[in-house]
């Protein structure tokens, strides 16, 4: 009875044994195959959150279907996870694995470090690192603008901002859109409100659209969201008290036509879309994309839906000051650089 | 007496077991719902969980947090209190480990800085309950809404601390620079590199060692001493204890800070560990599953240790799991998680009639 007992437990043995060397079989097998496999690493907040990473999703997405090419997803919980999600993506031969946002900087440092020969993209973060490109945003250029346009479209000299988590990403939206204001028209005053210090804050609409009331009762009639999810609270609480708002990000003109005055975009689906494109036809390179005006990786929107709204005289004049960026006449202080603002 | 033993046999093992044993059930009906076969889905799980080094110690390093927490809101329960604020605890207690590694002379020992750094974390977490405790004890405010209220304040108190006060400009993270080497708790893998013996990376560091210790400290501490015994005294009835010349007040206060402290040593395993910094939201999450963690675990330390590793498996098992099949996101595991919580906390005596009806007459015939 021992014997038998004996003898089945270390069969047992052999066959998980037997299961674990068919396994690392397989495992090397794909890897030698070394096809074309992207990936991409959506950070905590998650891929749905109609904002960020919403943006990277549906520049995936736009991939997969013009190419026919499977985007693997992956949607970590905890900051161990990020690490260890980028690493095993990275061991199993994915490549470029795309990292979405600035919270994934040290995971991306750590990975890259273990995998040297593995190619990461990391957008909004910052890493030096000879496999890793980095893709960062002039945020405060393309505030600047809707600032502009704010000012000129404001009716009480007072126009308002309502950011997501209280971080100094956020604030670099808000000093650029400050500046493009003052710039526009210095009388003018900015009411400013985060909407929470916590990543909560970038998916809460009741609060946003209860900050935007207070704004619009303390005067103001342009108020700009950065603010994620939160920003659709924002949206239509200008729309029910018929005053204008502002969108970010994404091209968000379409989702309360008639009030939506315009929409920073920032095109961060565009910075995975180019990756995938650049690694599929050998041409991805670890260098720094650091996107602006210039290189139209921040921009204000200007399509049907707000077609209307804009005068030619705003267009030219938004244009303008765009143009003076560009070229280097107007400087936006960054946030960032020194965490503060001018104005 | 009898009778007494054949609850404690019932409730402590079989319920625990049939409990868990539903929640799989029920997960696997989900599962079977998003067109994913459980049975493959358990194979991944497990397989990520045990199947290979790293996966074992991706799981031991989540039941140490586990661990920590599910102590704190065991201890609180002994004396009758309801600890929900675990989550801010250890938040604030991280605080107190990361203050020590941040601002200690680097070039002391990591024998002499790490000790700090616990203490450092279990003063910070005791800190952070004992306004809860002391509303509770003298002023009549509940314990489960001031430690929920606390969660709140620890959370905006650590994103103002990290954005404004610890965060070195140009770094756009809000986190603290990285802590000197000496104020890190040695890997697992590094121990075990120093003995000759090569093993997997993974972020399993000495806390764990430091989880079972203390699991055995308040073991003893529960049952073997006199303030252990005026916890329990309390919890069960309170005139009793009264009457038998305790002061609950006071035992209140220290029990809670008991709590917050064992709450505050998720820090050691996150910070110290893992991640030699101090950043946002590194609790995420153990607090909360410390209460279930302590319900599952019937508030003794070794089914706690045996719940928290059951989170273990689930936290790195369920990584594993999202990760081989696309269909199967994150937000699935969280699922998991609560119908284990469901059954195993809200639904705990679900089974306990029944059990007792077949039971009661075979134990009556020994």
């Amino acid at each position: 009875m021992k014997n038998a007992k004996h003898s089945h437990f270390s069969g047992l043995i052999k066959k998980s044994g037997l299961a674990i060397i068919a396994t690392a079989f397989v495992l090397t097998a794909s890897i030698a195959q070394a096809e074309f496999k992207p990936a991409v690493v959506y950070d905590i907040a998650g891929k749905n959150d109609k904002s960020f990473n919403e943006s990277v999703f549906n520049g995936a997405t736009r991939f997969m279907n013009d190419t026919g090419i499977a985007v693997t997803e992956l949607e970590p919980t905890n900051a161990a996870q990020v690490e260890q999600t980028l690493k095993k993506l990275a061991q199993r031969g994915y490549e470029p694995i795309v990292a979405v946002g600035f919270g994934m900087s040290n995971a991306v440092a750590a990975a890259s470090e273990a995998y040297p020969d593995t190619k990461f993209t990391l957008i909004d973060g910052w890493v030096m690192a000879p496999n890793v490109q980095v893709v960062l945003y002039k945020e405060h250029e393309g505030s600047f603008l809707v600032g502009v346009l704010a000012a000129m479209n404001s009716k009480t000299g007072t126009v308002g901002f309502v950011g997501g988590m209280d971080i100094p990403l956020i604030s670099r939206f808000e000093c650029g859109y400050k500046q493009g204001v003052a710039y526009q028209d210095s009388s003018m005053k900015v009411l400013a409100n985060m909407t929470g210090s916590t990543p909560a804050a970038f998916g809460n609409p009741s609060k946003g659209g209860e900050l935007t009331r207070s704004q619009i009762e303390a005067g103001a009639d342009v108020v700009y969201a950065a603010a994620g999810g939160t920003g659709i609270g924002v949206y239509q609480t200008a729309a029910d008290m018929g005053v204008l708002a502002i969108g970010v990000d994404d091209n968000q003109n379409y989702m309360q036509p008639g009030t939506m005055l315009t929409s920073m975009f920032k095109l961060v689906g565009d910075a995975a879309y180019d990756s995938y494109e650049a690694a599929m036809n050998g041409t991805w390179d670890p260098a720094m994309r650091v996107l602006g005006l210039a290189e139209n990786g921040v921009g204000w929107a200007l399509d049907e839906y707000n077609r209307d709204m804009i005068s030619a005289e705003m267009e030219a004049r938004v244009n303008e000051v765009r143009a003076s960026i560009i070229s280097g006449d107007i400087v936006v202080h960054d946030y960032t650089t020194d965490n503060s603002c001018p104005i | 007496m009898t009778r007494d033993r054949r609850l404690s046999w019932i409730n402590g093992l079989l319920l625990p077991l049939f409990n868990v044993l539903t929640a799989f059930l029920a997960t696997a009906v989900v599962f079977i719902l998003i067109d994913v076969n459980p049975i493959e889905a358990t194979k991944i799980l497990i397989y990520g969980a045990f199947g290979y080094e790293e996966g074992i110690g991706y799981t031991l390093y989540y039941t140490t947090n586990f661990i920590f927490t599910g102590l704190a809101v065991a201890v609180a329960f002994h004396a009758g209190l309801f600890n929900i604020g675990g989550e801010g605890q250890a938040y604030v207690g991280g605080l107190g480990t990361a203050l020590v590694a941040l601002y200690i002379d680097p070039t002391l020992s990591a024998w002499l800085i790490i000790p700090l750094g616990i203490s450092g974390g279990l003063l910070f977490g005791a800190m952070w309950a004992i306004i809860p405790a002391y509303l509770q004890a003298y002023r009549g405010s509940h314990i489960v809404i001031t430690t929920i209220m606390f969660n709140f304040l620890a959370s905006a108190l650590m994103v103002y601390l990290l954005v404004h006060v610890l965060r070195e400009v140009g770094q756009m993270s809000p986190q603290s620079k990285d802590f000197p080497d000496s104020a890190w708790i040695p890997f697992v893998h590094d121990v075990f590199a120093g003995m000759g013996y090569k093993i997997a990376e993974s972020p399993l560091n000495l806390s764990f060692i430091i989880a079972l210790l203390f699991s055995a400290l308040v073991w003893f501490f529960l049952w073997h001493t006199r303030w252990g015994f005026a916890i329990r005294a309390t919890g069960k009835s309170n005139d009793a204890a009264v009457y038998s010349g305790i002061n609950p007040k006071k035992i209140i206060v220290v029990t809670m800070c008991i709590s917050g402290a064992l709450a505050g040593l998720v820090g050691i395993n996150e910070l110290m560990g893992v991640q030699h910094r101090l950043l946002l939201d590194f609790n995420y999450g153990y607090g909360f599953g410390g209460i279930a963690v302590a319900l599952m675990g019937r508030n003794h330390p070794i089914g706690i240790i045996i719940a928290a590793l059951l989170f273990g498996i689930l936290y790195q098992g369920g990584m594993d799991l999202a990760f081989e099949m696309q269909s199967v996101s994150r937000h699935i595991i969280v699922v998991m998680q609560g119908l284990v919580i469901l059954f195993c906390g809200g639904l705990e005596y679900l089974y306990r009639p029944i059990l007792i009806r077949f039971l009661a007459p075979i134990e009556a015939s020994e």
